[in-house]
């Protein structure tokens, strides 16, 4: 099994958690770890798309392009932990409305 | 000055560095922000109109390097025709509500926060930022920051709101990176050029621009994806109200126009036709709900699910087949609907706005009879209207008549038949605001509203008038970088 490969099955299986925890979760705190998950899944993806060429040392870009989306992400969590802190104070829920997160096992 | 002269200028860069400056400028000085964007904002208009003059002197889309790193390595930023008419709308959009907002009364509330003008400029620095990109990555990075810009705007007006917009965006945002991520694992580079002139791709091209198709998809509100939209654009303050519903869910869309027509993926047309039915969904379905909606702020956000369905025609009419006589002017028609709704949508906005501010609430059936103590405003919602609908003269009314040239020369009959039914159902959930404001009435403003704020919302309107009475100029500058030529156009 080649090391992309590896890449490619880590970084997917993550996308396949993540998902499955975004679309089945009600408490939006583990709805933005969904999110987390999926992106870490997804920059996998894009470092092991870095060492597919087979040159001697691997492509740069990538490299580059994780940290930036790792950058991206973590505001994007941290505005949305802002919002959910706002919305437990405001309302005493941590959900939408319409959703119960007694169904969250 | 000469072309030259402008070219040594560096202007594209300006575009995108004068809002983000602006905004750590703006961020220390807290309440004093308002005097820092007004001082600014007519800047960045002079750079776009310069960068628009040099487009349309060079005739060709200008290009940059950023830190004389070349592509594939750096990050390349090209404005074309497209670019240059979207950034001096945005920019004209963005003064308009700029001015609006530091004329503002004293119970402007929200709005008057200290965080209001790091965000606006935030805001615009994104849109920009997006217009200018030449790179796919580097369009995902300025979507995000516009992303947390327009939610953190929605948050003034509604935390659960600005939730809901903000899950949507996420699972968006995640998608397209997918898209992005396999882009570059089948072809080892992001450039939007280069990807464009590499040909037509393979199937993994066509996947992965589905999957950004998707992502994006969810941050433009396309019908199904519609759900966060009114909500959000409904209950924020006014002035966010005005910059989201006008300008940001055009940056995805515009995104979608750089993959499917600049990069140009081999598609069978089965997808192009999806984006058309949902955009036919998403004009029938929008409409019918801003006529059941009884506040005024709701009916002009649902009249923006309408309007952006209009947008995705462009996909099943120009689309798949890419070198027909008509797809350069069905292509145009659809950018010069997007241009005079920013226009329009932004006006209709703030007149609401002003409404609010005078009577206190939005709620239709309270407003009879305002039209007595607000002319000028109901006079800027009714010109808004009228440009909503497509009626002529408005720029909206070139986009609707070369759009459906383009249909029933295609044979397109049903999606003709939904165009002009669409501008029908406009009509209908805007004249009825209109008419009960224009009846006779008891409404009496608590409060009364300057002129030189109430003529804001009218010259935004009458701009979108005006895009259709000088349509020539822009639509010159819409083909440049084109690669399509335009056989039959606006004669």
């Amino acid at each position: 099994m080649s090391t992309a490969l590896v890449y490619a099955l880590c970084g997917a299986s993550l996308v396949g958690v993540g998902l499955y925890g975004f679309i089945t979760r009600a408490h939006l705190l583990r709805r933005i770890l969904a999110f987390n998950i999926i992106g870490s899944g997804i920059f996998l993806l894009l470092g092991g798309a870095g060492s597919r060429q087979g040159a001697v040392s691997p492509d740069p870009v990538p490299q580059a392009v994780i940290i930036t989306g790792i950058v991206v992400a973590l505001s994007l969590t941290a505005l949305a932990v802002a919002l959910l802190v706002r919305l437990v104070e405001d309302t005493g829920r941590a959900t939408l409305p319409g959703e119960d997160a007694s169904r969250d096992a | 000055m000469t072309a030259s002269g402008l070219a040594a200028l560096p202007l594209l860069e300006l575009t995108v560095v004068l809002p983000l400056a602006g905004l750590l400028l703006a961020l220390p000085l807290g309440h004093h922000g308002a005097r820092a964007t007004l001082a600014l904002a007519p800047i960045i208009l002079l750079v776009t109109a310069l960068l628009c003059i040099e487009i349309m002197w060079s005739g060709a889309p200008i290009e940059r390097v950023a830190g004389g790193w070349d592509v594939p390595l750096g990050i390349a930023l090209r404005a074309d025709g497209i670019s240059g008419a979207f950034l001096l709308t945005t920019a004209l959009v963005a003064c308009a509500v700029a001015v609006f907002q530091a004329q503002g009364g004293q119970d402007g509330g929200a709005t008057r926060r200290s965080t209001f003008w790091p965000l606006f400029l935030a805001t615009w620095g994104a849109l920009n930022a997006v217009f200018v990109s030449g790179d796919l990555f580097n369009l995902y990075v300025a979507l995000e920051l516009l992303t947390l810009a327009a939610v953190a705007m929605v948050a003034y007006g509604s935390t659960e709101a600005a939730m809901r917009y903000l899950l949507f965006a996420l699972s968006g945002s995640l998608v397209f990176l997918l898209g992005v991520a396999l882009i570059y694992a089948g072809s080892g580079t992001f450039d939007i050029g280069l990807l464009g002139s590499a040909g037509a791709g393979d199937t993994a091209m066509t996947v992965a621009a589905a999957f950004m198709t998707a992502g994006l998809l969810a941050k433009a509100a396309l019908f199904p994806f519609h759900a966060w939209l009114p909500p959000a654009h409904g209950n924020a303050p006014t002035p966010a109200s005005a910059l989201l519903s006008a300008l940001v869910v055009k940056a995805p869309f515009f995104i979608l126009v750089r993959i499917w027509f600049d990069i140009g993926p081999e598609t069978s047309g089965v997808l192009m036709q999806l984006l058309g039915y949902l955009g036919v969904a998403a004009i029938l379905y929008g409409s019918l709900l801003a006529m059941r909606q009884e506040r005024l702020k709701l009916v002009i956000a649902y009249s923006t699910v309408a309007q952006l369905g209009y947008l995705f025609l462009v996909f099943p009419l120009a689309g798949a087949a890419q070198d027909l006589p008509w797809t350069a002017g069905t292509w145009s028609g659809a950018i010069f609907h997007a241009l005079s709704h920013a226009l329009a949508k932004a006006a209709l906005f703030l007149a609401a706005g002003i409404v609010i501010e005078a009577v206190g609430h939005d709620r239709l059936q309270g407003l009879a009879g305002l039209a007595r103590d607000l002319p000028m405003t109901v006079f800027a919602f009714g010109i808004a209207a009228v440009s909503i609908m497509g009626l002529p003269p408005s720029g909206a009314f070139i986009g609707k008549y070369l759009m459906l040239t383009g249909a029933l020369a295609g044979g397109h009959v049903f999606l003709a038949i939904v165009m002009i039914g669409g501008g029908l159902l406009a009509a209908a959930y805007l004249f009825r605001p209109l008419r009960l404001m224009l009846l006779a009435g008891e409404t009496q403003p608590a409060k009364a509203i300057a002129r030189r704020r109430q003529v804001v919302p009218l010259l935004l309107a009458l701009a979108a008038v005006g895009l259709g009475i000088a349509a020539s100029l822009p639509y010159a500058l819409l083909q440049i970088g084109r690669s399509l030529t335009a056989t039959e156009g606006i004669e």
